[in-house]
């Protein structure tokens, strides 16, 4: 009896077990734990729990180790796990002025009130592989001089640049309106700067690593200098309903990133800085960045600036960030399409029969 | 028996209150395409996460649920879609189409006429039938808004001055209750006149995409055409090799390395349905099924 | 106030939220795909007065805290009801019936037009209200001919008590697709719809 060829159910547990047995590898080698992710390979939990819209350590961990180290994979799992989670409220907005800091580093003045301070950064090393790093027990560093964070307040470069209201200002919304939230709305367009933001915070950092890099590269140019980029803990408040004020629940690492652009002016507007902004949990310096320029570059409209580039088509951004939605549509093409293949198959043939017999008849 | 840790049917209840509202707007305004807050699914975007949330957001214990992808009960997404529900609700599966209160679907509308009774849930990756015409939103709306669809006219018009016919196959738009030009998700074309004043209601999702849209019971649905170019679908010269079957879809199945190919219905409940009642194909049993067999039940 | 003794005042919700709501969710599915047609309830938690058990199970099945809804007895004798639908939807009660997502007339009679319900937009017609009617008759045996989607011919319905322009207000209603309200019918057991999509012949 024929049988076509459809995956059963044995085929799709075959291959799952499969799958598990590569992730594990030789297991002659030690299993790889949470911990050893969560502190070693720290910048890809980072990553994981931003674009995953989610901040566990320990989860981003196990996401990531269940994912074979494929992290737009493990911010899937991190997604969709996030769906199952009951929501309690909204926390208090954070106050990155207040962060204890482990980096803050300003391109635009040599010196500030709070100091330029390096932190843990690739910035100056030398790109050279580290073979002592692959010996067996690898390395135990010095325990750096300035380690302790800073508790200090540390006023923001762009607050400071304020004094002289030569940077735009941010104003509040007005209190009734209402902050909109992407996970619990469809995106709608025109979108205003919250829900881009949101957009941007939770995009794949490849696409807004190029496109900010296309706007330097003239596709939309926005002049930018890194105003600041700061790493370090803020605190996190809930106010419960029958509470009635906001109680602390936590601490979360986040980097900042405020770029700093010119701006013409404009009949209303004095000449002025204008501003792109970047937030992420955890270190992903590049992305926090990205994000602040392509945040900037959407930002055309409002400027009244001529926009035709890529980084400033609102929609187009937008539409496309989302390295869930992109991966699963792109990689959906690996689903069977041979009804619809079918369909173009015999249109295909019909089409080349009308060709085929005029010529034919020509020739004869 | 369904899996205790997550909720029935996955979501909780605040998505699925949204999910059902969206529905009830969808069937309200036919054709029209409600934006909706898609979630993160266990499974990817395009591989069916809009038809699971409006399926998750309709079935209870008692429905019968059937899956097929490409017409067929054991395509992978078809079972692995199928094995989600059953972990996440526990509801009785059926591979009978006549069996099922719930039938969702990628790429085909099952041969077997569906009744009042019936639901029957699209998977559609592109809701949006003015989308390759105009990639904007914004600008789609707006077409909508002003019912006006002349492009996608000018479209299938180009078609016909180019080709002598509209080369349009699969995901064949239509008009639905005379208002909203629909996508009808790519099912091929010659599955279009069934949705026309189908009994079952018909329910769209589209989970990348946010959106889900509604054909109610007996409503008028109208592929696009021309008076001088009617509407038309496949037709095929051969039979079912199985169950000899001449008003079906067939898929075409390659047989050997020198051209050798049949056609089989892709609507495998169909053709098995068929066989059991003594309907045979000219190729039925005659076929050694080991190539394929290993293809299904090996590492690959 | 403490929570535990206002909810002991409370009207219980759904036994069971999931499968009830579920259940109930398919019934509306049933009437507003095939609108006219009278839907079968049982098993429905009581509900303080004036609302009916109908129409606080369609609020209990579809409204929370996404959906203002409003009702349209704002008086204190009302306040047990709203007080019902606060706390098993968690939505919010506005008192202008424009904000409205759902709106609840357990007096149809003195219903303010439909015209002044949200009627959505035509970018956006799904951005309009959903009005819960509470009726006393409601039935296939005679009243106005609907006909549309989810309809194969005709079907008749009457119900009542409703203002006398209802039917009127109905057709200009449904003349404005694809923008409108659509309207839910709640009797005792038993509901039916009718969406923006149906023409109606007096």
């Amino acid at each position: 009896m024929y049988v076509a060829v459809k995956g059963g159910e044995r085929a799709i547990e075959n291959a799952h077990r499969l799958l598990d047995e590569e992730r594990r590898g030789d297991p002659e080698i030690p299993e790889v734990t949470l911990d050893q992710i969560a502190g070693q390979l720290g910048l890809a939990v980072d990553r994981v729990m931003t674009e995953g819209s989610l901040h566990d350590r320990e989860l981003a961990a196990l996401a990531i180790k269940q994912a074979r180290g494929d992290l737009i994979e493990a911010i899937f799992l991190l997604r969709a796990y996030r769906t199952t989670l009951p929501r309690f409220g909204y926390a208090e907005p954070i106050e990155t002025a207040d962060m204890s800091i482990q980096r803050r580093i300003s391109a635009t003045y040599k010196d500030l009130p709070g100091g330029q301070v390096l932190g843990p950064t690739f910035d100056y090393t030398h790109r050279l592989l580290d073979f002592q790093l692959a010996a067996d027990g690898g390395t135990h560093p010095e325990p750096a001089a300035e380690a302790e964070p800073s508790d200090a307040p540390v006023p923001r470069v762009v607050d400071i640049l304020n004094h002289e209201g030569l940077i735009e200002e941010e104003r509040p919304e007005p209190a009734e309106a209402s902050v909109g939230d992407l996970t619990r709305d469809p995106l709608t367009f025109p979108a205003g700067r919250d829900l881009r933001l949101q957009n941007l915070a939770r995009g794949d950092e490849g696409f807004l690593l190029a496109l900010g890099y296309s706007t330097q590269r003239g596709y939309g140019r926005t002049h930018p200098f890194a105003g600041e980029i700061r790493l370090g803990d803020v605190t996190v408040e809930f106010e419960p309903e029958e509470l009635g004020f906001p109680v602390e629940i936590g601490e979360i690492a986040v980097t900042e990133c405020q770029m700093i652009n010119q701006f013409q002016g404009s009949a209303e507007v004095p000449p002025q800085f204008s501003r792109g902004y970047g937030l992420t949990f955890g270190h992903c310096e590049r992305k926090a960045m990205a994000m602040a320029l392509v945040d900037r570059s959407l930002r055309c409209r409002e400027f009244g600036e001529e926009a035709g580039s890529p980084a400033q088509d609102e929609e187009f951004v937008l539409s496309h960030s989302d390295n869930v939605q992109s991966t699963g549509f792109v990689e959906h093409l690996k689903l069977p399409h041979y009804v619809d293949f079918q369909s173009e198959l015999e249109l295909v043939r019909k089409m080349r029969a009308a060709i085929d017999t005029p010529m034919k008849s020509a020739a004869e | 028996m369904s899996d205790g840790t997550y909720n029935f049917a996955y979501l909780d209840e605040q998505t699925k209150r949204m999910i059902r509202r969206s529905i009830l707007k969808a069937v309200a305004i036919p054709g029209y395409q409600v934006p909706f807050a898609s979630r993160e699914m266990p499974m990817p975007y395009g591989w069916g996460t809009g038809g699971v949330q409006v399926t998750a957001g309709i079935i209870g214990p008692d429905d019968v649920l059937k899956v097929i992808d490409q017409g067929a009960d054991d395509t992978t997404n078809a079972i692995s879609i199928r094995k989600f529900f059953v972990r996440t609700t526990g509801v009785k599966t059926t591979e009978q189409t006549d069996e099922a209160s719930i039938v969702q679907t990628r790429h085909r509308i099952p041969e077997t006429a569906l009744s009042d009774k019936q639901i029957l849930v699209y998977q559609v990756p592109i809701p949006e039938p003015l989308r390759f015409l105009e990639p904007r939103e914004t600008e789609t709306r707006k077409m909508h808004a002003l019912s006006e669809y002349g492009l996608m006219h000018v479209k299938l018009y180009e078609d016909i001055a180019t080709h002598g016919h509209i080369a349009t196959t699969y995901d064949y738009p239509v008009k639905v209750n005379g208002r909203y030009v629909t996508d009808p998700s790519p099912t091929p074309k010659f599955d279009n006149p069934k949705m026309d004043r189908m009994p079952a209601l018909q329910l769209f999702g589209a989970g990348r995409e946010k959106r889900i849209y509604a054909i109610p019971p007996y409503t008028e649905v109208k592929s696009l055409d021309f008076d001088d170019h009617p509407f038309e679908i496949q037709t095929w010269d051969a039979a079912c090799a199985l169950c000899n079957a001449r008003d079906s879809f067939l898929d075409e199945v390659i047989i050997d390395d020198r051209g050798g190919r049949m056609f089989v219905c892709s609507d495998t409940d169909f053709c098995t349905a068929r066989q059991a009642e003594g309907h045979v194909g000219p190729m039925a049993g005659t076929l050694p099924g080991s190539a394929s067999e290993e293809v299904a039940d090996g590492v690959g | 106030m403490p929570v535990s003794a206002e909810a002991a005042a409370l009207h219980p919700g759904f036994a069971d939220p999931v499968f009830d709501a579920q259940r109930l969710f398919r019934a509306v599915l049933d009437a507003m795909s095939h609108p006219g047609r009278i839907v079968q309830l049982s098993d429905l938690p009581d509900a303080p007065l004036p609302l009916n058990r109908t129409a606080a199970a369609v609020c209990l099945t579809l409204a929370d805290f996404d959906t203002p809804l409003w009702i349209d007895d704002q008086s204190a004798a009302a306040e047990a009801a709203r007080r019902h639908l606060r706390f098993h939807c968690g939505c919010s009660l506005p008192e202008a019936h424009g904000e409205a997502v759902f709106a609840v007339a357990t007096d149809p009679t003195t219903l303010p037009p439909l015209a002044s319900f949200a009627q959505g937009s035509d970018e956006y017609p799904d951005r309009s209200a959903t009005i819960v009617l509470q009726v006393d008759r409601l039935s296939n045996q005679a009243g106005v001919t609907l006909s549309g989607p989810g309809i194969e011919h005709k079907t008749a319905l009457d119900a009542g008590p409703l203002p006398t322009d209802f039917w009127e207000q109905v057709r200009a209603n449904g003349t404005l697709f694809p923008r409108g309200v659509d309207l839910v019918f709640a009797a005792a057991d038993r509901l039916a719809a009718l969406p923006r999509s149906i023409r109606v012949e007096v």
